[in-house]
């Protein structure tokens, strides 16, 4: 007798992405998928799709979606959240949306300790719009806005979110991880889960954030971009927990 | 039956429990003057009724948070400033777009940037013409007492999920602020189909999407056609108007909100001395009740005199309705400049001499 061992989560609609080739969206969109399958919370999820490369998420995701305005989605959860407490809130952002025009977002969502998960796509760079510079590129990296690489002295500092958001009180669980290979992906799959099970223990706002690979904007093979993560951008972004308010707890070991 | 309880109430104070009245369960806002009762009011009082309380980290954050409510099904209000009014519009315009219902106050201030904190009507064209990027419009209700505070309010939560569409109550520093008497009229829900689209989870039906993005080719012009079409049931529907001595009237003053309740002051000092003036008063702003003014413009021998408190906005609609039938006048002052009755008295005395 045959078993079916591999397949689309049910948590992922029969549609083909059309994300760049390389990119790191349709993984995480899978991941995500998968962890709403395996906790089985598709029935009571509200996916936030955000404005950029993510803004089509209600075309994958088998589950209620709605669009948010740039930057706007961790307010709009916070809605959503408070107004119907029983649901699973997801708010699936890039770097543009959580950490330039939604820096004000983020950070009160945060801090008033919302009950809602955030998975937090860093790849560095303003992938929607063809390329320029967001708050997480790394000092030297070339982009249509920083083509001789970012300087400090014009542009600062790559934006630390995990590591900024990890120092707020009301924040439960802030990790970083990445999918630059097998384990890490598979170690990123294990964080989504725990996040979404802290909202569901009523334990707070958790955000994950997640190097993911840019090939079409960053110039480079898929190849090259898993190596980029690797070598640059974790040099810059440690991967690691953060914080988390309720480590020790045998529930959640 | 019964005559409802009559209490002393301020018009913020009022806004905020007829809201609670109709139903609402979420607020959200960010503090600024004139209209800091309203969240005030809210953080004692919703808890109380169940619903939500919060105060948000800005006005881009509060209408947000109501945009995410919303969607939910949930009946949802904010409400500000003009200044806070402008930081809104993105949002107004994405729900107007998705079709989410809600009501959002501007209780007015004087402009332009920061202004004042006087009561004020400037924000009209804003309110009315669009105030966001792209063809959409708003109900747009204007209040010119406590009582029809309470009563426009629970008619725009109504209309609001009637129509699937942002509805706004345009009130001023002034009526915000002021005290009268209002009855207590009950809430009596009219019958208003489920909110199938509402995001409640998938749970034993097709996942919900709400969205304003369609960037398949002709999806958008296909959207807005909807959207239009909507509109035109609005403005063939919802328009209200209140006239007040218009019928033998030589001049008709034409006026909404506060100032309308300023020129009512002055129909009746005129009328005490003789002279022949009347009120015409729209309560939608959008609609504007067009054909009720221009059947009033066709009786001969009329002028019309529009009175603002702004530099001149309504009275484009007014002149667009009145067609070149009769002379259509304007008096206002902006910044948040207050008009007496009897500085419109003079004014109106000169017309008639």
């Amino acid at each position: 007798m045959r078993k079916k061992v591999f397949g689309r989560p049910e948590g992922l609609k029969d549609a083909p992405f059309r994300f760049c080739p390389g990119c790191g969206h349709s993984i995480l969109h899978r991941i995500v998928a998968e962890c709403v399958d395996k906790l089985d919370i598709r029935g009571r999820s509200i996916a936030i799709g955000p404005v950029g490369c993510a803004v089509y998420a209600y075309d994958y995701f088998n589950f209620d979606v709605i669009e948010i305005p740039h930057g706007r989605p961790p307010a709009a959860a916070t809605g959503m959240k408070r107004a119907r407490p029983e649901s699973i809130v997801i708010s699936y952002q890039g770097d543009g949306d959580l950490a330039a025009i939604g820096m004000g977002e983020i950070v009160h969502a945060a801090n008033r300790g919302e009950n809602i998960t955030v998975f937090f796509v860093n790849n560095g760079i303003y992938g929607m719009t063809g390329g320029q510079m967001a708050p997480t590129t790394i000092c030297g990296q070339k982009t249509t806005t920083t083509p001789g690489g970012r300087s400090v002295a014009e542009a600062g500092y790559p934006m630390k979110m995990a590591e900024l958001l990890s120092t707020l009180e009301g924040s439960a669980y802030i990790a970083r991880t990445a999918i630059d290979s097998p384990k890490n992906t598979i170690a990123t799959r294990r964080l989504f889960e725990k996040a979404l099970r802290y909202q569901m223990e009523g334990k707070g706002f958790s955000l994950v954030e997640v190097l993911s690979p840019c090939p079409t904007d960053w110039k480079m093979t898929p190849e090259e971009s898993l190596k980029w993560i690797e070598n640059d951008m974790q040099k810059i972004f440690p991967l690691g927990v953060f914080k988390d308010k309720f480590a020790g707890a045998a529930a959640n070991a | 039956m019964k005559n409802p309880e009559k209490i002393l109430s301020r018009g913020n104070e009022a806004l905020a429990q007829a809201a609670i009245d109709a139903g609402c369960r979420f607020y959200a806002a960010y503090p600024i003057t004139p209209q800091n009762e309203i969240p005030e009011y809210m953080a004692r009082c919703m808890p109380r009724a169940g619903g939500v309380f919060l105060q948000a980290e800005s006005e881009l954050a509060a209408i947000n948070m109501v945009y995410g409510a919303a969607a939910t099904g949930v009946r949802a209000m904010t409400t500000s400033s003009s200044p806070g009014i402008s930081l809104m519009q993105e949002a107004i315009s994405y729900m107007a777009g998705a079709e989410l219902p809600a009501v959002i106050a501007n209780v007015q201030r004087g402009g332009p940037g920061l202004g004042n904190i006087s009561g004020s009507q400037a924000d009209y064209f804003q309110a009315v013409k669009g105030g966001g990027h792209g063809d959409y419009r708003l109900l747009v209700y204007a209040p010119y007492s406590v009582q029809e505070i309470r009563d426009l309010t629970m008619r725009a939560f109504d209309k609001a999920d009637e129509y699937r569409n942002p509805v706004m109550i345009l009130a001023d520093g002034i009526l915000g602020q002021m005290m009268e008497p209002v009855s207590m009229t009950p809430y009596a829900r009219p019958d208003l189909p489920p909110k199938k689209w509402a995001l409640t989870g998938c749970e034993g039906r097709q996942p919900n999407v709400i969205k304003s993005l369609y960037m398949g080719d002709g999806e958008l012009e296909m959207r807005n056609a909807l959207l239009q079409e909507k509109y035109r049931r609005m403005a063939a529907n919802e328009a209200m108007s209140d006239s007040y001595l218009t019928e033998d009237a030589g001049i008709v003053i034409v006026a909404f909100g506060i100032a309308a309740r300023i020129a009512r002051s002055a129909v009746d000092a005129l009328r005490a001395e003789g002279l022949k003036a009347g009120l015409f008063r729209p309560v939608t702003l959008f609609p504007f009740p067009g054909k009720e003014l221009s059947a009033l413009s066709g009786e001969a021998g009329k002028k019309f005199l529009v009175f603002e408190l702004n530099a001149g906005q309504m009275v484009e609609d007014v002149r667009l309705s009145v067609g070149g039938k009769a002379p259509v006048l304007f008096h206002g002052r902006p910044g948040g400049a207050i008009v007496s009755p009897e500085e419109l008295t003079e004014k109106i005395k000169e017309l008639f001499s």
